[in-house]
């Protein structure tokens, strides 16, 4: 498998990533913009973890994304749908060229991801609650088959809310899922209000612990302090992972970082052009 | 009838069993079910194979398109009412929508349960399941049926829910008769009225046309296993051909089988119908055959629908 040849291609440095990182801010921008709809204060606070994972971590290949050998990832957090579109461009799993097609009639580039609809797209997302469990079943498998693949679930800290999250956490430290990781994108808002106000989820690393899963926290904008968690992967042999990355909803965009509104509020021209012009420049870590 | 009855889920573990044997990737999922699954004797082969996931049916549904994402065929083995009612947004999302290659068994289906009562009754799953894209909905009606439709979903590459009972049903089809989705199965011809059952009413509707036909009215009776795909073509022929259509199932009237045949009926070849099922209220306790009766589930009631219909023109 052409795993090992891609390793070079793959790995890149802190500053490069940081860059990716840029670009798809400034891409997924464009995108909700044009199509006049998305979720833009989510996609900028998972945009750093997603561009660590597709270039720091994740052994794939995207010309052929059905390789059975692939570490999975699996976007819970379908939402921000946008951010990981312009992730999988930079891949090179679709067409840059495509993202302007973004939910458009007919378009691959639905508001969720559809693992029909889009190369990459390892199971369809939307409603909340439904990554993790697919997420154990992948690890599980590829412990059944003793294989070295591994199993990357990214969550919003607001779907923690759902049930469904608690009863995969139990499942995957009962199985002993040490080749899974859920990373969990904690900026603290939810569509309406933030988490805290919403249903308390602090004491969030306990509550994790209490599961049987080893936690770590992290800055998931610091693209050099998440290499080095995730390079540290498992966090402890016989258990599955928690990284807890504090986030910024909108993090990148002065005007939008840490206001609820913005969960899916669509920049106006005014706005574009200051978010734009900011993204351009923008030093995140 | 006094013929022999059986316990189609003996059928499903047997045929699972020979599977497995033929098939590594093939995998059974459970709720804490794998006695009223029937996978003991699986569990005792291959328990590395068995994933007891415990009471917690969404997330025994995500792991199933988990486990088909790694490459495995996932026979999901659970109470039809907790894995249609409590996963449905799984099934549409995880299996459905994502083309996971996952087999939905819904055992103890329909009123199985009796009187453990309306907790436990699944007679919602077929509307429930029926109108999600890209899901195969069967349900055999016996134990030869059973076995060629697990084994027909085991090389299938796709989501299937397959519907089965714990209720006892005879022998109805030749076991060399084979399974292919959207194709019903005539087990009767006649030309009076036709009734189209699947599941456990199969047996009932066969001996219904009994009754008839010794009053000198012959019934066509179709065994309609799978609603989605449905035989459109069988019932387009039904309608044509025979003076009205008698649907029996053991599912509410609403949106089961018969509204899958009136759906084609009422757009397509508009005929006298019955839908006979359960109707749209919680049941009374009582044992699953019992029930039945109550509802009018029994031969003379399905016969006495039939020959209402024929009366009627």
């Amino acid at each position: 498998m052409p795993l090992a040849n891609n390793r070079q291609k793959r790995l890149r440095g802190a500053a490069q990533i940081r860059e990716i990182a840029r670009r798809i801010r400034a891409r997924d921008l464009e995108m909700i913009c044009d199509a006049g709809t998305g979720h833009i204060g989510g996609d900028l606070s998972c945009t750093d973890i997603l561009a660590t994972l597709y270039f720091h971590v994740l052994r794939h290949t995207p010309e052929h994304p059905e390789n059975p050998h692939r570490d999975r990832f699996v976007m819970s957090k379908g939402h921000c749908a946008g951010a990981l579109y312009a992730v999988l461009a930079e891949a090179g799993f679709i067409d840059a060229d495509e993202l302007s097609t973004f939910m458009a009639p007919e378009s691959r580039l639905n508001g969720h991801p559809g693992r029909m609809k889009t190369p990459g797209v390892e199971t369809s997302t939307g409603p909340l609650g439904h990554g993790l469990p697919v997420a154990v079943g992948a690890a599980m498998a590829a412990k059944m088959e003793n294989a070295a693949w591994r199993t990357f679930a990214l969550l919003g800290d607001g779907e923690l809310q759902e049930g469904s999250n608690w009863e995969a956490a139990m499942a995957a430290a009962h199985f002993n899922l040490d080749n899974l990781a859920v990373i969990v994108d904690r900026n603290g808002l939810q569509q309406g209000a933030p988490t805290e106000t919403t249903n308390t989820l602090e004491p969030l690393a306990d509550k994790w612990r209490a599961f049987g899963w080893e936690t770590a926290e992290t800055d998931g904008h610091d693209i050099d302090q998440m290499m080095g968690v995730f390079d540290g992967l498992p966090l402890k042999a016989g258990r599955p992972s928690c990284i807890i990355a504090r986030t910024v909803k909108g993090c990148g965009v002065s005007f939008m970082q840490n206001k609820v509104e913005w969960h899916h509020k669509v920049p106006n021209r005014d706005e574009r052009a200051r978010a734009a012009l900011e993204l351009a420049r923008a030093k995140i870590s | 009838m006094n013929a022999e009855v059986h316990d189609c889920r003996d059928a499903f573990a047997a045929e699972l069993l020979r599977l497995a044997e033929e098939n590594p990737d093939i995998v059974a999922v459970c709720n804490d079910s794998v006695g009223s699954s029937k996978l003991g004797e699986f569990q005792k082969r291959w328990p590395e194979r068995l994933v007891n996931i415990g009471i917690a049916e969404q997330n025994m549904v995500g792991v199933a398109a988990g486990l088909a994402n790694g490459g495995k065929i996932p026979f999901v083995c659970a109470a039809s009412c907790f894995l249609t009612g409590r996963a449905l947004e799984q099934i549409k999302v995880d299996i459905a929508y994502s083309n996971a290659n996952v087999k939905l068994c819904g055992m103890s289906s329909g009123m199985a349960y009796g009187e453990l009562g309306p907790t436990h009754h699944s007679i919602e799953d077929f509307a429930w399941t029926r109108v999600i894209p890209n899901l195969t909905v069967a349900a055999p009606a016996d134990r030869a049926e059973t076995t060629q439709a697990v084994r027909w979903a085991a090389q299938y590459a796709g989501p299937v829910f397959l519907r089965l009972s714990r209720m006892g049903v005879p022998d109805i089809l030749p076991p060399d008769q084979g399974f292919t989705p959207g194709q019903a199965v005539q087990l009767r011809e006649g030309a009076a009225v036709t009734f189209i059952a699947n599941g456990t009413l199969v047996c009932r509707a066969l001996e219904a046309a009994d009754i008839l036909r010794r009053e000198g009215l012959s019934c066509r009776v179709l065994n309609m296993s799978t609603v989605r795909p449905l035989d459109r073509e069988a019932v387009e022929k039904a309608a044509s051909e025979t003076r009205g259509i008698v649907t029996c199932e053991e599912h509410s009237i609403y949106g089961g089988l018969g509204g899958a045949v009136a759906e084609v009926v009422a757009t397509s070849r508009p005929c006298k119908m019955r839908i006979m099922g359960v109707p749209g209220r919680f049941a009374p306790t009582g044992s699953a055959s019992w029930l039945l009766d109550y509802f009018g589930l029994s031969p003379a009631k399905i016969a006495a629908a039939g020959r209402g219909l024929v009366r009627s023109r």
